[in-house]
């Protein structure tokens, strides 16, 4: 019986996260527009895009292999793993241990590497160009990540998620030098792994500027459905995260009592409402850098990161 | 017994080879079918031998007068006899096929049973005499096949460097055999192991070895001959080469400092450690820039041996400061990685053997589209490129998840370089891990993915069966190994246990195998249950997919914005996909020319554009070097072309000379 409770806990946390995505990008899209003086469209409209994806007919180029045509699902899988793992509303689910912040970061680069493929394959000019500075921009990120998980691990003490949201919930962690760079390089990190800007322009098309677009350039129907669907959970990923590292407190760590679950169902529902809201207000304050500005994004990233990582070693108490 | 039978293998391995000056029915089926069958054998030893953790040793009456000839095959020896006959069983496999394509046949199958052979022998050696005989017959056999094609000056070349490169490490390990034997010249190992050398000898020895060791194995800067050595070879000894060789290399560098030198001074590990992240990064940054295919898998060699490297050194720190379990770890990790590049890049330097057949093209630039004509070859290579990538659930992410374990553990070290180091170096690592995975998808994306840039890649064929039964097998054990690396992590064990006096924690009996390195509370990773977790979600997504939305599908010609070009050239092509890296790091490791010429308007001429990249090895080590001995011997050549009183007049001041330096010394 307990079993079957922790498995649906287990189960609750993964339709959780697929549920909401469309909605939390619904947000941020209708705050943007807000705060340009546009009315927007409606938060639920995500959910209809994706609708509508599905029942257009999907186009395949004459040349496309078996890796454009599996690369979406697989993404989404990989994706939808990973935001599965990141505690949301209650530590120590059943698989918990399964994967822990390293495994994570990894698994969201195999989504990269399959939708680094999948822009490649039709070979168009496009595409390359879309790979060739996801690549770019990942080589510099992802470092900036592990040294994150660095940080974070070694004021913890453990690199599983689960435990270290606990930690910093009982223990008395305080305020620390070391925690606020990694949470400044996190929030740079999951900017430009989303393609938000100021590294890159969910809304463009057409431009030579863009990268996640550009990959995807070739991909309509139910295959588009599915990547734009990635897309949203790896967003609400970045949340989760930024949420679980940073301010986890209100998640269930001890007996999972229906109050204890539902005030941290309430509470995570709260925090990535909020991040939902303060990212659009972010975007709109920054211009767009041109391409080979991103490095400085980055290395400022990869700095603060690798900053936090030497003042642990030197000491504990930063 | 495993020893005797390990050297029946040996034996067996020159049979073959003297057997193929004999023309006529021992051609190259023979060759390969028997050097892989004997190579089965050595297999099945290794294993037994590591599984059982007993050792086998014997003295034989060969080799110098009052030594012997000493051979044995202890727990670490028979781990590497593992990885090293894995790659012979499957090379040899490979070759039966692809071997067949080989114009100059005779100058590839006499050298490559010694090849093999030499290599088995190094591993048994147990006095610094045979170990130093079979090391340098490994040399040799393998700069025999690296020459194989030897017309192409650039092959030449290679084969050239290569020969001065080995000897000099050869050369550096010779000496540090003579530090290590000390004033009574025991150059048995028992001997060595008796008598722990003095700290400043054991320095010299650790620092002679690092250089012997790591040329062998592509440290940089001693790594300058392996890119351009490895892919001279033919493909399938490409693979031997750097999947397997190399890892001979680390083997001396393992068995001498962890097993000869014993204790040695913090010191050591920082060097290593350093030596290894630098090498990983430079490794990695030039993997991206190549376009041939082979010098890319070169290249990445240098990373992985980076890798590897830096997890000796942390194991050799940790043992420094007595921190067993952390030593346990790193060392762990380090030997986890060398099976899995075995693994890996053997099956990644095939599929390179197979594409170069199909096509006849070394080039990326004149490929593409390949995963239309050779479809096996592609699954083979894409699981290789997961795994080198460091992708869960593939077994390259395993060892790469340990060493950042064991990174995390450091800050535990007293010593004050250690401290600031090990953060750098895992930044370090970091960074070549996300530009491997970067460096894979082009190198898979150009080669398979696309439309062909040539005719010839156009009118490929999927390769013969016999590769495609080599590439499948290790594409498995690629698998297994990352979903299942708790049972490789057993094996390892009583060899860790041996040198570094712990052991982690056994992963056999955990809950649903999942691996544990240090405590439950701290990390663990289980492939498996990520492995079900992506196929349970990824059909469930298909399912509901294909439940509720359309099934409509239209093949039509490419969009690309309304503009598609039908010239393939329009495509992005190896060198385009590495700009934005040539870009954002070109300046500072690269010392990058671009070369842009560009016609005026009305000009007829055609443009060009070129791109220069010069290793800083070569620009601040090698090249003065080769200037400087030029002039020296420049300089020297008058000495030949004295009178004979001058020469004898030159004996005798030497001769004076160097009784004087005696009578110092005395």
């Amino acid at each position: 019986m307990a079993m079957i409770v922790e498995l649906g806990l287990q189960g609750l946390q993964m339709l959780l996260v697929v549920l909401i995505a469309p909605l939390v990008l619904g947000i941020t899209r209708k705050v943007k527009a807000r705060l340009l003086r546009r009315i927007g469209p409606p938060v639920l409209q995500p959910y209809r895009d994706i609708w509508k994806l599905m029942h257009k007919e999907a186009v395949l180029a004459h040349n496309a292999s078996w890796i454009y045509r599996v690369a979406p699902y697989f993404i989404f899988a990989a994706t939808w793993v990973a935001a599965a793992l990141v505690p949301t509303y209650a530590t120590a689910l059943l698989f918990s241990w399964s994967a822990d912040l390293i495994a994570l970061v990894a698994l969201l680069g195999t989504a990269r590497f399959a939708l680094a493929l999948a822009g490649m394959d039709v070979g168009t000019a496009f595409g390359g160009i879309g790979s060739s500075r996801e690549v770019m921009i990942a080589s510099l990120a992802e470092p900036a990540m592990i040294l994150i998980v660095f940080t974070v691990a070694l004021v913890a003490g453990t690199t599983q998620l689960s435990a270290i949201a606990t930690t910093f919930i009982t223990a008395s962690v305080g305020l620390r030098v070391s925690l606020g760079l990694a949470l400044f390089a996190l929030i740079c990190v999951g900017i430009a792994e989303n393609a938000r800007i100021p590294i890159d322009n969910p809304a463009t098309h057409l431009e030579l500027t863009m990268v996640h677009e550009a990959m995807v350039l070739e991909y309509s129907g139910r295959h588009l459905a599915v990547i734009e669907a990635a897309a949203a959970l790896k967003l609400v990923l970045y949340f989760s995260l930024v949420a679980c590292l940073f301010v986890p407190f209100g998640m269930a760590t001890g007996e999972k009592t229906v109050g204890a679950l539902a005030l941290g169902m309430g509470s995570y529902l709260a925090k990535i409402f909020v991040l939902a809201v303060l990212l659009p207000i972010g975007e709109t304050s920054v211009a767009k850098m041109r391409v080979f500005r991103y490095p400085i994004f980055l290395g400022g990233a990869f700095a603060a990161a690798a900053l936090a990582v030497f003042l642990l070693f030197v000491s504990r108490g930063f | 017994m495993a020893v005797f039978v390990g050297l029946g293998c040996v034996a067996a391995f020159f049979v073959v080879s003297a057997l193929t000056l004999v023309r006529g029915p021992f051609g190259t089926t023979f060759v390969y079918g028997a050097s892989g069958a004997i190579a089965l054998v050595g297999l099945v030893v290794g294993a037994t031998q590591l599984l059982a953790g007993t050792a086998s040793a014997v003295i034989l009456p060969l080799g110098l007068a009052g030594l012997g000839g000493h051979f044995r095959i202890d727990a670490l020896s028979a781990f590497f006899l593992t990885v090293i006959d894995l790659g012979g069983v499957v090379t040899s496999l490979y070759a039966l096929g692809y071997g067949r394509h080989e114009a100059a046949p005779m100058r590839v199958l006499p050298y490559y049973p010694v090849f093999l052979a030499a290599m088995n022998l190094v591993l048994m050696a147990d006095d610094a005499f045979a170990f130093l005989l079979s090391w340098e017959l490994m040399s040799l056999a393998s700069w025999a096949i690296v020459l194989a094609h030897h017309r192409d000056p650039a092959n030449a070349r290679a084969g050239y460097i290569y020969l001065v490169m080995a000897s000099f490490g050869t050369l550096a390990l010779l000496l540090a055999f003579g530090v290590l034997a000390g004033q009574q010249g025991g150059y048995a190992f028992d001997a060595i192991r008796a008598a722990p050398p003095l700290p400043l000898a054991a320095a010299l020895a650790v620092l002679l070895c690092l250089i012997g060791a790591g040329s062998k194995a592509g440290l940089v800067p001693l790594h300058v001959w392996l890119p351009l050595a490895h892919p001279a070879a033919p493909s399938h000894v490409s693979a031997l080469l750097s999947g397997v060789m190399t890892k001979v290399g680390i083997y001396a560098f393992v068995r001498i400092v962890f097993d000869l030198v014993g204790a040695s001074a913090p010191w050591n590990g920082l060097l290593v450690i350093t030596l290894g992240g630098i090498t990983a990064v430079i490794g990695v940054l030039y993997a991206i820039l190549q376009n041939d295919l082979k010098r890319l898998l070169a290249y990445s060699t240098v990373e992985n041996i980076g890798i590897i490297f830096v997890g000796l050194g942390l194991a050799l720190a940790f043992r420094a400061n007595n921190m067993g379990w952390a030593a346990a770890l790193a060392l762990t990790a380090a030997l986890l990685h060398v099976f899995n590049h075995a693994v890996f890049k053997s099956l990644l330097f095939f599929v390179a053997g197979a594409v170069l057949t199909a096509t006849g093209e070394n080039s990326m630039e004149r490929m593409g589209g390949l995963i239309h004509r050779m479809p096996r070859t592609a699954v083979a290579c894409l699981v290789g490129c997961g795994a080198i990538s460091a992708l869960p659930p593939l077994n390259g992410f395993v060892s790469e998840w340990l060493m950042f374990q064991a990174i995390l553990v450091s800050p535990q070290l007293p010593h004050w370089g250690l401290k600031l180091m090990v953060p750098a170096v895992g930044a370090l690592l970091a960074l070549a891990a996300a530009l491997a995975a970067g460096c894979f998808i082009k190198a898979f994306g150009i080669t398979f993915l696309g439309r062909p840039r040539s005719p010839a890649a156009r009118e490929a064929r999927e390769t013969d069966g016999f590769s495609l039964a080599a590439m499948f097998a290790l594409s498995a054990l690629c698998v297994v190994g990352g979903v299942l690396p708790g049972f490789f992590i057993d094996l390892l064990g009583p060899l860790v246990q041996a040198l570094t006096g712990d052991v982690l924690p056994r992963q056999a009996g955990l809950a649903w195998m999942s691996i544990v390195p240090i405590a439950e509370s701290r990390s663990s990773y289980n492939g498996l249950i990520i492995l079900a977790f992506l196929i349970f979600s990824g059909t469930t997504t298909a399912i509901v997919i294909h439940r509720f939305a359309t099934r409509a599908t239209r093949r039509s010609a490419i969009w690309d914005c309304g503009f598609p070009l039908a010239a393939p050239q329009t495509q992005y092509s190896s060198s385009s996909f590495a700009m934005p890296i040539r870009r954002v790091f070109g300046g500072a490791v690269f010392g990058l020319h671009e070369i842009v010429d560009m016609p005026g308007p009305g000009e007829m001429r055609t443009g060009s554009f070129r791109v220069r990249v010069i290793d800083p090895a070569w620009r601040f080590g090698y090249g003065p070097l080769a200037r400087y001995v030029g002039t020296v011997s420049l300089r020297l050549n008058r000495l030949q072309f004295l009178t004979i009183r001058s020469y004898l007049t030159l004996v005798f001041c030497a001769l004076i000379l160097l009784l004087l330096v005696v009578a110092a010394w005395r």
